[in-house]
């Protein structure tokens, strides 16, 4: 594992730290999109050796954190019933509906499952004809082409007992709607690397030049992570708003197009829900029409009703980066991994269970810095 | 999945009675009590675990033990039953004699009580049964009394196995959380996450180019080594569900005291930190089967690794870390950057990522 370690180095750390101090003459604000640079960040506790003038928030990049509650409620619905085997990612299993969720539709007698590739949920489906195998689709751009794969994959083999809950969301859109809202304080973003090494950098071109914000595609690891902060930072300080990618080792500047051609097969961009940010237009994707007779919620037309998010969470301030998790009120007494309020707080991306995992037992000064 | 690969479907219909030499399967008539319960007995258990205690098929054994006693027990569900390194069968022996070692006591005698499905295979059964003769045998206890219960098709996963156990600790050795001090020096055995990752990759199928083993053992050996050495041993410790991360916040928090350790110094092997970084886990909470942390005090702490690395089973043994008494009940860990974070237990099951 060098190649990782070479990115955890605390020498190098240190020399991109000085860097960063000598070149910050100001106060900036940047997001990280991604929940896995939020988790990076927090647990090697970058934001603690950062420069006080530079405060990262955190976005809304954590797939399970950002479906509504209502997509959710359709998933425990169609889970809970009896003709129904519901794969998921282990992430989504403990995210609160209303009053259960999917670990409680399973003690419950539901069949849920957790898989590591929608592909398994396809074989499951191919093995057990006689049940109903459905496949929780969450995820931004970079879960979107295996996806994609597995509906195609059904189709070509003939798999109708096989389908796809979709709550696909894309992140251009979503940053698009956080810089546009008034109480945007954020200057400057790491891209999220992984949903880029699909998609490209092109399309964040357009959101730095209309909004001047610099726009730096960032990796995952430590050295990463500073690194892209200091390439922010020094776009920042210089008065530049460009797309700069620092994620070079993984990311090519159009994408991977087979992953993309992939996705436009089978998807169509469409609004979508986010908790915490609303409704977004040509936010999310969707089964095309070719694909309709793979759509669970068609298939299953599980209750659609609107819902408001309980007013004890504050997930949606923490996924537009207005709030910290510490600062909830909730957070850590009345919110915890045990008896979660949000999704925030339950997956492995969320902030909040970043900040619980890594920090809760500090004391108050230490997790309030920055 | 829950497709019980031990199970063939035409097994739940097999009723007509037959010796058991002819047949394959477990049947619920295994568990009723009367001449067939006898007979799995008499071709299985006690041809394996043979000893006097066990040959006079008494209703319990009678033990003749003298001094301070160590006993523990410890249930053991694991799937699948067979996995790179170990089987149930290992792991219910080694776990509840690590259970007594880390007491400070020489284990000695066990329990053992089989919680079969109907229509196990027979030979799975033997397999189980040989593996825990061979890992009684490395660990020198004796298994001197048992049970056997048949549950229907569906009602367990296979093969369910509960030992207890019981050990003689000698005099002047008292372990345990309470005798944790402030200065304390933390040395852990081994490499971490083998016994969990190996597991995971078998259960879920992955297709991992990996050849990670389960590091299940008794850890008899390495604990004897310091005890031998007469060396003060504060507490002990296996790293088994929850991993190293668990066990150090349980230590805490019973001893009020605060725990600090160093993250570069935690030997992990490059398979297990790669099936870790791929599924999202950390390696501090994966469980272990053959680790233990030791806490002894500083003035030992050079004798005591050096005791510890003479031993195979704690060859890799290194100081991770040290016990304070500034934040009771708090772990931390100084990560490669320099920062301190803390080490929470996991809330609840181990759940891989999305991406």
């Amino acid at each position: 594992m060098k190649y990782l370690d070479e990115y955890r180095d605390g020498i190098a750390a240190g020399e991109y730290l000085s860097a960063l101090r000598r070149l910050t003459t100001r106060s900036w604000t940047l997001m990280e999109i991604c929940g896995g640079q939020t988790h990076s960040i927090v647990k090697h506790g970058l934001d603690e050796l950062l420069p006080p003038e530079i405060s990262l928030v955190h976005g809304p990049g954590c797939p399970v954190c950002v479906t509504p509650l209502e997509m959710i409620e359709k998933a425990l619905e169609i889970a809970a019933r009896p003709e129904v085997t519901f794969c998921s990612f282990g992430d989504m299993l403990r995210v609160p509906g209303r009053d259960r969720d999917l670990a409680s539709v399973r003690a419950s007698g539901g069949d849920v499952r957790v898989v590591y590739s929608p592909l398994d949920a396809v074989h499951l489906a191919e093995r057990h004809p006689d049940r109903q195998v459905v496949f929780f689709a969450v995820g931004f751009e970079t879960t979107a082409p295996a996806n994609a794969l597995a509906v195609r994959s059904a189709r070509e083999r003939g798999i109708s007992n096989f389908s796809l809950l979709v709550s696909h969301v894309l992140v251009p859109p979503a940053m698009e709607a956080i810089l546009s809202a008034e109480s945007n304080r954020v200057q400057g973003f790491l891209a999220a690397g992984h949903v880029c090494a699909i998609m490209g950098v092109e399309e964040y071109r357009p959101l730095a030049a209309r909004f001047r914000v610099p726009i730096v595609v960032t990796g995952f690891e430590p050295l990463d992570l500073l690194q892209g902060i200091t390439m922010c930072v020094r776009q920042l300080e210089s008065g530049r708003a460009e797309v700069e990618n620092q994620y070079a080792r993984v990311v090519r500047g159009q994408g991977n197009l087979e992953a993309q051609a992939l996705i436009r097969e089978v998807f169509t961009v469409i609004p979508r829900k986010w908790r915490g940010l609303g409704e977004i237009a040509a936010s999310g994707l969707g089964l095309r029409p070719t694909y309709a007779s793979f759509d669970a919620e068609l298939r299953f037309a599980p209750n659609g009703e609107s819902l408001d998010e309980p007013e004890s969470c504050r997930s949606g301030q923490v996924l537009r980066g207005t709030m910290k998790p510490v600062a909830c009120p909730a957070f850590a007494s009345e919110c915890t991994p045990e008896h979660p309020l949000g999704a925030t707080m339950v997956s492995n991306e969320g902030a909040c269970a970043a900040y619980y995992r890594y920090r809760v037992r500090t004391s108050a000064s230490r997790v309030l810095h920055g | 999945m829950a497709d019980p690969g031990e199970l063939e479907p035409e097994a739940a219909g097999m009723t007509c009675p037959l010796p058991l030499r002819d047949e394959s399967r477990i049947l619920l008539a295994h568990g009723g009590g009367g001449r067939r319960s006898q007979e799995l007995i008499e071709s299985v258990f006690l041809p394996a675990f043979d000893n006097p205690l066990l040959a006079e098929r008494h209703d319990g054994a009678r033990l003749e033990l003298t001094g301070p006693l160590a006993f523990s027990t410890d249930s053991y569900v694991v799937r699948p039953l067979f996995f790179p390194g170990g089987d149930i069968g290992t792991l219910a022996v080694n776990g509840t004699v690590n259970d007594l070692a880390m007491c400070g006591a020489r284990p000695r005698y066990l329990s053992a009580a089989f919680i079969i499905e109907e229509g196990l295979s027979l030979e799975t059964l033997r397999r189980v049964v040989a593996s825990m003769k061979a890992a009684a045998e490395r660990a020198n206890v004796t298994i001197v009394t048992g049970d056997t219960k048949v549950v229907g098709r569906g009602q367990a996963d296979g093969l369910y196995i509960n030992t207890a156990g019981v050990g003689t600790i000698a005099a002047g050795v008292s372990v345990g959380p309470g005798q944790i001090r402030h200065g304390d020096a933390i040395l852990l055995s081994g490499d971490l996450g083998r016994h969990g990752v190996a597991i995971m990759v078998q259960r879920e199928g992955l297709t991992l180019e990996s050849d990670v083993e389960s590091d299940c053992a008794p850890l008899i050996a390495p604990i004897q080594a310091l005890l031998d050495a007469g060396l003060p041993i504060h507490a002990l410790r296996d790293l088994t569900r929850g991993g190293l991360t668990s066990a150090l916040v349980e230590l805490a928090e019973s001893s009020r005291l605060t725990i600090r350790i160093i993250e570069e110094v935690i030997p992990v092997t490059q398979a297990v930190r790669g099936v870790c970084e791929l599924l999202g886990l950390d390696p501090l909470q994966v469980a272990n089967e053959g680790c233990f942390v030791a806490f002894v005090p500083e003035e030992v702490a050079d004798q005591a690794l050096e005791r510890l690395r003479r031993v195979p089973e704690s060859a890799g043994a290194v100081r991770i870390g040290r016990v304070s008494d500034e934040e009771p009940g708090l772990v931390t860990v100084r990560t490669s950057l320099g920062v301190h974070r803390v080490l929470d237990m996991l809330s609840g099951e181990q759940l891989p990522r999305i991406c």
